[in-house]
């Protein structure tokens, strides 16, 4: 008898098949139990996965397309030689736009370091300014090599040395994320194994009966893979309800919040977690499915 | 038309010790058989091999003209459906109703359509469980669980009826009951293997049908005298 045939009758349902195998309390609660504290988890491992994916995706796309020159330069020459290299921008293949950052903006900036009384102009702080390239980008080796002739102070920062490992930080976290789904969905089909091994075990004068009066395994293997699929989807559902509902009451993403603030689900994102008790059942499905063969091979 | 049963030489047991050996036997299709012997002497054992619950250790043994020992598992079961066990301990779903362990067979096959709810009352009322249909096995008396395993063992209208010692927990009269039963399926052309110690069961049976004795004893089998 094939799968095809159990999910058919996974969803048919058997009423006086499933009333033969008596049901065992211990083995029900323990994988209501399991598959809801799991998919619980499970909301929170695909939240963090999808708010990495996220930030990663974020620093890549926002930091790869701008980039940022740092001129030094004695008081009396800074505008000229900041003119000089606004000049050498607006003739660069690549570069969409260039603008000096204002004395305002750059105090912003150095603020959380200095505090808001920082006396800009009485400090040799270097001028800033902002580069956003057009798509194709620019060729950077050659912008070095320009700026050192017309502006020998002026430093590119392209972002990419510090860009690169923040952006892998963030890809290894999504990674993670995915890694602790897998592990879950793993745990959860081990212990999903172990209460079906317990259920058949605990069952195995009926399962004696049923082959004495004739029935295949798959009729047996059925009424215990539909019993521990059903309660999977049920635990798992309610898990998943509830961390979603916690990933629901967290604080708001706020401009300060950074990271953790942003850990939940956006748009069509909610929609993700409700595949969690699906990919229950159907770890549920063959776990049970496998133990169940495996230990009907075992009886005559 | 194959025999029933086929065994040639056919040995049984556990480690290097047999239990059973060197036993041939047919059984003809309708024929009816009592299997004797002292206890331990291996008739369970012996049923056993007949519904390939255990495999010879040697020999060969054939059921309906299948080789047993290459029977895979839905080979096993679909034989099995072919047969009706009536266990000495019954063997039944305790937290069923009687009713449901009688149905068991269809129910388990996928027999069980709302038509054969008239057959399987009529089967009930047959071994004289009408009232007691709904009652759960461990309610009911040692003599109502024997009726209704051979119940239960005739509902799929099977071919071969095996009985374990029918009639050891129960009284005189309704050893003569079962007995009776028995009888009218063999009637009915169903071949039937009774294992039992109850010499005075076998003579009773003298009147009714005519049944072929065989004595196992020392692991082998042979003819205890006349035919009934």
């Amino acid at each position: 008898m094939s799968a095809l045939a159990d999910v058919t009758s996974l969803l048919r349902g058997e009423t006086q098949a499933d009333r033969v195998v008596p049901r065992s309390g211990q083995a029900a609660k323990l994988t209501l139990a399991v598959s809801g504290a799991m998919a619980f988890l499970a909301v929170f491992a695909l939240a963090l996965s999808l708010a990495a994916g996220r930030l990663a995706d974020r620093w890549s796309q926002a930091l790869a397309q701008s980039s940022t020159i740092r001129l030094s330069a004695p008081a009396q020459e800074l505008d000229i030689q900041t003119w000089a290299v606004l000049i050498l921008l607006q003739q660069t293949p690549g570069v969409e736009s260039a603008r000096a950052l204002s004395d305002e903006e750059q105090r912003a900036l150095l603020e959380p370091w200095f505090g808001h009384d920082l006396p800009v102009d009485d400090l040799p702080v270097p001028r800033l300014i902002e580069v956003i390239e057009t798509p194709e980008g620019y060729d950077a080796t050659g912008l070095r090599q320009r700026l050192a002739a017309e502006a020998p102070g002026a430093v590119l920062d392209d972002h990419t040395r510090w860009r690169a490992p923040l952006v892998a930080a963030a890809d290894r976290l999504r990674l993670l994320g995915w890694l602790s789904l897998g592990l879950i969905l793993a745990s959860t089909g081990a212990m999903i194994t172990l209460a079906a091994q317990a259920a058949l075990a605990s069952n195995e004068q009926v399962i004696r009966v049923m082959r004495l009066v004739g029935a295949q395994d798959a009729y047996i293997a059925r009424a215990f893979v539909r019993r521990f699929t059903r309660r999977a989807l049920t635990g798992a559902a309610a898990g998943a309800a509830l961390g979603m509902l916690a990933v629901a009451l967290l604080p708001r993403a706020a401009d300060e919040g950074a990271f953790l603030t942003g850990l939940g689900f956006q748009g069509a994102g909610w929609l993700v977690p409700l595949a969690i008790p699906v990919l229950a059942a159907i770890v549920a499905f063959w776990a049970t499915r496998i133990a169940a063969f495996r230990t009907l091979r075992g009886l005559r | 038309m194959p025999f029933v049963i086929d065994m040639r030489d056919a040995a049984f047991g556990y480690g290097s010790e047999p239990i059973l050996s060197a036993l041939s036997l047919r059984l003809a299709p309708g024929s009816f058989h009592f299997l004797t012997g002292p206890s331990g002497a291996g008739k369970t054992t012996f049923l056993k091999l007949c519904y390939a619950e255990l495999v010879a250790t040697a020999g060969g043994v054939a059921i309906f003209g299948e080789n047993a020992a290459r029977l895979d598992r839905d080979g096993i079961a679909l034989t099995r459906q072919r047969i009706g066990v009536v266990h000495q301990d019954c063997e039944f779903l305790d937290h069923l109703s009687i009713r449901d362990n009688i149905a068991l067979p269809l129910t388990v096959t996928g027999r069980d359509t709302p038509g054969q709810d008239s057959n399987l009352d009529e089967l009930i009322a047959w071994v004289g469980l009408t009232a007691r249909a709904h009652a759960r096995p461990p309610e009911l008396s040692g003599g109502e669980r024997q009726r209704a395993a051979l119940a239960r063992a005739i509902i799929m209208d099977p071919d071969l009826i095996l009985a374990d010692e029918p009639t050891g927990n129960v009284d005189w009269d309704m050893s003569l009951r079962l007995l009776q039963l028995l009888c009218e399926l063999n009637r009915m052309g169903k071949t039937v293997l009774i294992a039992t110690h109850d010499m005075a069961l076998i003579r009773s049976a003298k009147a009714q049908v005519q049944a072929r004795v065989l004595r196992l004893a020392g692991g082998r089998i042979s003819a205890a005298g006349a035919d009934l």
